[in-house]
Order: C-alpha cells, then structure tokens, then sequence
C-alpha cells in the first residue's frame, strides 16, 4: 500500500471498531435497539397505526387497555396507541431538522469565532452565553408570543437553543488547529484554508459533535413535548405527546391512560438515546466525559 | 491483644522490620500478576537501606506493602512482615491506621500532587498531629520547627499558603517535614527525587542524609538512581521481575557485584561509564511475565552468563561474601568446586 | 478573590444585558409592526398609537435600546399594556413562589444526591450502590412535568395523600403543597447530582494526596471530608450552578400542573394574552437570576479551591 491509499478518515475501522465494542456493552445495546424502535415506528408510522390517529369515536371513551386499543382510548375515544406512534414521528421530525438546523449553524457560527477577528469571536462568545442564560421553555415561549405557535416555532427555538454548545466545540477546536504546525506548513505549501478546514477540523468536530447531538436528543423531545403541554407546541388536533398528555391532564381523575399512554414514549426516547449517547462517547470519545 | 503501635524495647542488632518469604499478586483482567515472590529483607534498625531496579520491578510495590497501601486489586499471597513481634502482613485496617503517621511514614514520588491541593500547609501538617493532645498554637509551632528543619526560607509564613504556591523542591521539602513530624521508627521514600531536576535531587538527598542521622531513624529509600543510592544508603537491595537477586553492603555491592543483573545495572550507569561513547549501553531484552514467572532463573534470558542449570532451577540467595546475598548460580559454592 | 468577584459580576451583567437585546431585536426583527404584534389581535388603531408612544416604539431602534436598559438599571421593566400597572411590581409579586419553589427542590436533591454519591463512591458494589445507580437513570430519562404529572396521578389521584392544586393557605399547608410539586422537580437532580458526584468521588480517591493522607493514618471521615469531597464536590456544583436554567423551566411546568402561583404561570398567562411587556420582564428577571446563580456556584468553587482563585 502507497501513502495516496491512506485516508485521513480513520472511519472505516472506528466505526467496525464502535459497533463490536456496543455489541459488548449492554446499557449501550438496549439503546441502540429502543432508538432503532422509535425511529423505525416513526417513519412507518402510517402503515403501523391501527386506527385513524385523528378519528374520534372509534371506541368508547376513556377505556382502559383491551386487545382492540392497547394504551386504551382518551375522552372521546379516540386510539392512544396509534396517536402516540404518530406522534413519534412528530417528535423525531423535530428532533432531527432542529438539530441538523443547530448543527450546521453551530458549525458555521464556531468556524467564524475560531477563524474570525478576535472582536467578532468575543461577540459570538457573549451571545452564546446569553443564549445558554434563557430557561430553554422560557424562551420558547417568549418566541412563541412574537411568532405564534407552531411546528416550525418548537424547532426554531430548539435549534437556537442548542447552537451555542455546538459552536463552541467547533470553536475550540478550529483554536487549536489554526496554529498547528502542520496547518501552517500546509498554508505555506499554499493550500487554501477552506479545504484545510474540511480536510482537518470537520472530521475532528464531526464525531464529537453527533455524539452530542443525539444525547440532545431527548431535551429536544422533552421540549417539543413541553411546549405542546402547554398549548404553545403544535397544535391539537396534531397527535403530539405533550398534546396526548394536555388532553389526558384534563381527565387525570377519570382515566389515567392517556397520561401513562403519552408518557411512556418520552421515558423510552429519553433513556434510549441517554443509553445510546453515553455509550457512543465512552468508545469514541472518552474525552467529552468532562466537557458533557 | 497489645496495639502494634506499643514499641517494646528492642536490642540494637535486631532489625526493625524483618520480612519473610512476602508474595504479593495483582488480580487483572488479563490475570493474576506475580509482582512479588517470596521477598526475604531486613530492614535495618537507624540505617538506609536503599531499593534498586529498573520500573516494575516491584520495588514499588513492596514499598507500599510495608505501610500497608497496596493498590485494591492487590493481595498478599503469603509471608510475613514482621515488626516487633507483630505481622503487618495480617494486620487489619484498623490497626495500620494506628501505625500509619506514627511508627510508619512516606514520602511519595511526585510533591506537586502529593499533597492535598486545597488546604493550607499549615493545616495539613497539623491534620497529621491529630493524635497529640497538644494546643493548636504547640502544634503550630511543631510545624513550623520541621518546616525549618528541612531548610525552608521563611518557614513561619509556609504555613498559610497553598501546595500550587510553592516549586516542587519545596514541596517535597514538605513532604519530608511532615514525614519527619511524626517521628516514624520507618521512613519509606518511594523514589522522592525522580520528579525534581538533578541539583534540587542531590538537596533533597543531602538534606535527608542529615536528617536520618540527626533523628535515627530507618529509612528504605527506592530508586532507580544508582548514584543517589550510593551517597544516601548504608545497604542496598536490588530487584528484578518481582525478586530480591542481590542484597548487602553499599560498599560491597558497588564495588564487587555478583549478580549478572546488578553487574549489567552498573555497566548501563551513565554515571559510571567512563570510556567515551556514542551510545548509552541497555541491557537488551524486557521483564519476563509475571503472570507466568519462569520456572528457572528470572534473568536468564537477558543474562550473557546463563549456563543450562539457569533454565531448570530457581537460584536461591547465596550468600557471595560475609553480608552480601546473591541470586544466582554462579555464586554457588558448588558450581565453583565443579 | 474580590477583584475575582467583580469581574464576574461585570461580565455577568454584559450577559443579561445581550440576552435582553436578543429578545428585544427578535420582536424588530420580525416583519410586522412591532405594537400590533404586542397588542396581537385586540390592537385597534388607538391603542397601537398609544402602545407606540408609551413604549418608545416611535424613536429610532437604538434609542430604544438605550432608554430600555436605562430603564431596567432604574428597575423599572414598563407598563404591562393593558392595566398599564408596573410590570416589575407585578414579575416581583410572583416571583417569591418560584424562587421557594426551585429552592426547595434543589436543596433536598442535592442534599440527598451528595449524600448518595458519596455513599455509593466510598461503597462499591453494595445493595444501595447499585440502587442508587439505578434510581439515577430512571430518574434522569423522565422529564420534570412528566414527573410532574405522575405525582398527581399516583399520590393526589390514587392515594390521596397530598393536595394537588394550588399553593396552599398559611405555613403548614403551604408546605403540604410544596411537598408533590418539589419532589417533580428534585426527583431527576438527586439522579444527576448522585451520578457525578459517585464519577468525581472515585476519581478523586484514586488521586496521590489522598494516599499521603492515608500515610499518616489520617481518619477516615477526615480524609472524605476534607480531602476528597472538598474537590468532589466541585462538578457537583457547577452542574447545580447552571443548572438554574432548567429548573426554571421545569417551574414552569410545574406551576402550570398544580396550578400554582409564580412567574411560570405568569409567563403562560402573559403568553396566552400576548402580553409581550410582561413576558420581556419576566423573561429578563429570570435570566438575571440564572446568570446570578452560575455567578455563585464560580464563587463556591473558588472559596472551596484555591487553584481556581487564580485561573483569572
């Protein structure tokens, strides 16, 4: 094998490397399996769910779990079980474009700071800092009260909420590598700093920060679910989790179904990626136990 | 049952610490390592006896079994290690804590984190007065006497200040001010100058020459630094691979060595070494494993001298000549009569 | 310590300051006039002129940002639009239930997640270790008003102990009816707390001044004490530190589930109304107070470690 063979993506062989070493690792395999259940009944939600989601009266109100609705009915009777998987699909959608939005623009605003004058990266800095200072909830209401409540307003304010953490990573690490000797070597040779930054930063940033991410995931979820409780998330009759535990709240001293029915998910989801995320960085990325 | 901690008058000849055939194991996910087996030393009573060999060879180790701080994984797997009748061998937790600042103490490889990082010199060292009945302001004045002791400018003002405040020399002056405080019938130095530069080491090294002598202690001093052992110790021990191959004299073992291993230690001396050269000569070869310990000698692979008998049997301690011990069939009176 | 102190604070204020700017530029920055967007659908062509000259909304946007923070340093957070009463007067008459009740949960978590911690760190492998390992993750993967919401369903539904709405009259039943809504919030903190403070314990233990305080025999509550939690318990407070932000969030659920008064409540309210002066005030008070609180875990982790006194 010639040096042209060699890759600086050591991918191939971590990534063998990881899924042996999660198959070895129990708390990180119960993860991995609850998260590939929750992600495949999100996207086969439709051809899952056994009754219409939104379809009232499809059996007697406030029912308890039977063989025909196996998380029973809500107040007018309409199937828990098929609204809470397609209310998964709901939570993954957020989770997954909010976090690509904060990802990327994490990644974008971190390269700046690093790269930027020293003026720009202390702006970037203080406005991190002032973003992380607002109550995640607090401020997605006050979004809520300038632009409504909606879909797309859960996934902005979680994608504002999440991008100072991002941004700092990649900050700290386009620091470190700006003046690496063999950045400024390669910069001498010529070679231009956007393909420098692809070729060094974004392989070191991009494990780091997808291990992040998907421990992010069930605060995401957990504020989707939150703002919707509130009636500030999406909005009925959407099946949403925090919609199915609002309407069961209402009736908690009738039935306690739905509230068990809506919140199971969250628990799953929340478990399943803590699980997932802490054994996805102890095998790749032991360093993060402190930063995290 | 008397507390160990009680010293009965002992004649001077017999040593403080005596220990016997002492075998410790690591349990480790790969195995059970052998670090020590059946280590026979004595301890001698107001003498330095200084611990030599290359890293892992378990001088560490028996270091720390000598005030009972083996690490949690390790066990003594058999022998004594006797003290005045006692056996700290099977002493319990209870009772080496009774030992432990008062008959026995240490000072460690590293002062910049041996030292607790969060409260004051002065507090620590009266921590460790915990067990006199004395005022805050005698024990105050206690500390501070030590702290001049070990040549510390300006002693009285060390007290209020923070371990991250002062160099590592003067931590490791410390160091040996609290050893000292407790007046210890057993210092035990674990490499104490392998983490300073080489002018603070022969300080340190001096300073504890004097006060050895000046408080009449034991002292057993590791080291890898043949130099350092030489100037401080009035005996010497030298291990491999979790075995004692040569004990005695200072002065005998440096001048006549009689174990190849001890004998290759001198040649690989840069210290020593006075023809001119471009490269410093090692000994070629690594330990042996001890999870599974040879059968015959431990050195034979890495020894230019070793003969069939080496591979087949386990070289007692001869003795080579009056006071100095060696492991190895060439010291064998009977290998010299055939 | 004290120039320390200072600079922390000054920076603390720029913080607070920048977030209220990002609040106020978003209301700027989406298209629409701002004071129809405050009035919402009540706005009838008086009251957006009014609301306009009240709020300064007519004078050029860094004017307004000027007076705007000229106004907080006088303590003065507006007019809520339509009783026209002070909005400070109003978030400081709420905020009282939030703060009893956020520091009442943090206080017996973290209480009960040190001394877990610490047990399991110093007692490996026993009954209440792996117990406490596995409360941790349970507790950590449910989210505060869902905990919220089981709180009422088991013990004010099913068993009917304790009261679930409100904030109950006088000292005793006030505290009766802080009792369910603080275990929703703690419950999840004795899991986080517990978990790193057991990490930091073991780490620390592992460390060589801990075995020179074992060299001289130093006993063992000493040794914990002062020389391993007094450095344990460092992440420990910094977790709490800026962890203000999320209990305020979960106040907020919270308060809403047991209908109880504080500024939680009152930000759903105000949301609900589209009362965008309140929300502001609340919002600006609550970042103070979140910004303030990370400002003192630094302090403690200072006063506890002199190593971090010179970081700056």
């Amino acid at each position: 094998m010639t040096d042209l063979t060699q890759s600086p993506l050591p991918e191939p062989s971590a990534l063998s490397r990881g899924l042996r070493v999660l198959a070895g690792n129990r708390t990180g395999m119960i993860g991995f399996v609850l998260v590939a259940l929750i992600i495949g009944s999100a996207i086969f939600a439709p051809w899952i769910v056994p009754y219409d989601p939104a379809a009232i009266m499809v059996g007697p109100r406030m029912a308890p779990p039977s063989a025909e609705h196996w998380l029973g009915t809500d107040n007018i009777g309409r199937d828990i079980f098929s609204r809470v998987i397609a209310g998964g699909r709901i939570a993954m959608l957020v989770a997954a474009a909010s976090l690509t939005a904060a990802l990327s623009a994490g990644l974008l605003l971190g390269l700046i700071a690093g790269l930027g004058p020293r003026w720009l990266d202390n702006v970037l800095l203080l406005v991190f800092d002032a973003l992380r200072s607002f109550p995640t909830i607090v401020f997605g209401l006050a979004v809520v009260t300038i632009i409504g409540p909606s879909l797309f307003t859960v996934m902005l304010v979680v994608a504002i909420t999440s991008i100072p953490i991002y941004a700092r990573i990649v900050r700290t690490q386009t620091m470190a590598l700006k003046n690496a000797e063999f950045i400024l070597a390669e910069r001498a040779m010529g070679v231009g700093m956007p393909r420098l930054l692809f070729i060094h930063v974004l392989p070191n940033v991009l494990g780091p920060l997808l291990i992040l991410a998907s421990m992010d995931v069930p605060l995401v979820i957990a504020t989707e679910a939150g703002l919707s409780f509130l009636g500030m998330g999406v909005r009925p009759p959407t099946p949403s989790w925090g919609v199915i535990l609002n309407d069961g709240y209402n009736f908690i001293r009738n039935s306690p179904w739905p509230v068990i029915g809506g919140s199971i998910p969250i628990i799953l989801v929340t478990l399943g990626f803590t699980f997932l995320g802490e054994a996805l960085r102890d095998i790749f990325d032991p360093k993060l136990r402190k930063a995290g | 049952m008397a507390s160990p901690a009680a010293t009965r008058p002992a004649p001077q000849d017999e040593p403080l610490v005596s220990i016997d055939g002492l075998s410790v194991d690591f349990a480790t996910p790969r195995g059970t390592i052998h670090a020590l087996r059946n280590i026979d030393l004595e301890v001698p009573r107001g003498k330095v006896l200084g611990l030599v060999g290359e890293s892992g060879c378990g001088k560490s180790t028996l270091a720390y079994s000598l005030i009972g701080l083996l690490s949690e994984n390790a066990r003594i797997a058999g022998g004594a290690i006797r003290m005045d009748g006692h056996d700290l061998a099977r002493l319990g937790p209870r009772a080496w804590r009774d030992l432990r600042g008062q008959r026995i103490s240490m000072i460690f490889q590293d002062p910049m984190t041996a030292l607790n990082p969060v409260t004051t010199i002065g507090r620590q060292m009266m921590d460790i007065q915990y067990r006199d009945p004395g005022t805050r302001a005698q024990k105050r004045a206690r500390a501070i006497e030590f702290l001049e002791q070990v040549q510390l400018p300006d002693a009285a003002s060390k007290l209020d200040v923070y371990p991250h405040q002062l160099s590592g020399g003067m931590r490791q002056r410390v160091c040996i001010a609290m050893a000292l405080l407790t007046r210890p019938d057993l210092l035990i130095a674990d490499e104490p100058t392998t983490a300073l530069d080489a002018t603070l080491e022969m300080q340190i090294v001096t300073l504890l020459r004097e006060l050895q002598e000046k408080f009449g202690c034991s002292v057993l001093f590791v080291s890898h630094h043949l130099g350092t052992v030489a100037e401080l110790c009035d005996e010497v021990a030298v291990m491999y691979a979790g075995e004692v191959v040569e004990r005695g004299a200072v002065a005998e073992v440096f001048n006549a060595p009689r174990h190849p291993y001890t004998q290759a230690l001198f040649d690989c001396d840069p210290a020593r070494i006075r023809v001119a050269t471009r490269h410093l000569p090692t000994i070629p070869g690594t330990l042996p494993d001890l999870r599974q310990p040879p059968r015959g000698c431990a050195f034979r692979a890495r020894c230019g001298k070793a003969f069939a008998r080496c591979e087949v049997e386990h070289p007692p301690l001869y003795p080579a000549a009056p006071g100095q011990d060696a492991r190895c069939h060439l010291v064998d009176p009977a290998e010299d009569a055939s | 310590m004290l120039l320390y102190a200072f600079q922390r604070f000054g920076l603390s204020v720029v913080i607070v300051m920048v977030a209220v700017s990002i609040l106020t530029l978003m209301l700027h920055v989406v298209p629409g006039d701002p004071a129809v967007m405050i009035l919402g659908p009540r706005a009838t062509p008086e009251l957006i002129e009014q609301t306009r000259v009240a709020m300064g909304l007519d004078r050029p946007l860094p004017v307004q940002i000027v007076t705007f923070f000229g106004n907080i340093l006088r303590g003065d957070l507006g007019q809520d639009v339509f009783t026209g009463r002070s909005v400070s007067r109003i978030v400081f008459e709420q905020l009282p239930y939030t703060l009893i009740l956020i520091s009442v949960s943090i206080l017996w978590a973290a209480t009960l997640g040190i001394a877990l911690g610490c047990y399991s760190a110093l007692r490996r492998n026993t009954w209440l270790d792996t117990l406490t390992g596995v409360i941790s993750v349970g507790t950590i993967s449910i989210p505060a008003f869902v905990m919220a919401l089981y709180s009422v369903l088991v013990f004010a539904v099913w068993l009917r102990w304790l009261p679930a709405i409100g904030a109950g009259e006088g000292f005793w039943d006030g505290i009766r009816h802080l009792i369910l809504p603080s275990f929703a919030i703690g419950i999840s903190w004795v899991g986080y707390v517990a978990r790193i403070v057991r990490a930091s314990m073991l780490e620390v233990m592992g460390q060589p001044h801990v075995r020179m305080a074992r060299a001289y025999g130093l006993p063992d509550e000493l040794i914990t004490r002062s020389h391993i939690l007094k450095i344990a318990v460092q992440p420990a407070v910094t977790l709490i530190g800026t962890g203000v932000a999320h209990l305020f969030s979960a106040a907020v659920f919270v308060e809403a589930i047991f209908a109880r008064p504080g500024i939680g409540a009152l930000i759903v309210q105000a949301v609900n109304e589209r009362n965008y002066p309140i929300v502001l005030g609340a919002v600006l008070v609550t970042t103070g107070i979140i910004v303030l609180a990370t400002l003192v875990s630094d302090l403690v982790i200072a006063w506890l470690d002199p190593r971090q006194r010179e970081e700056l």
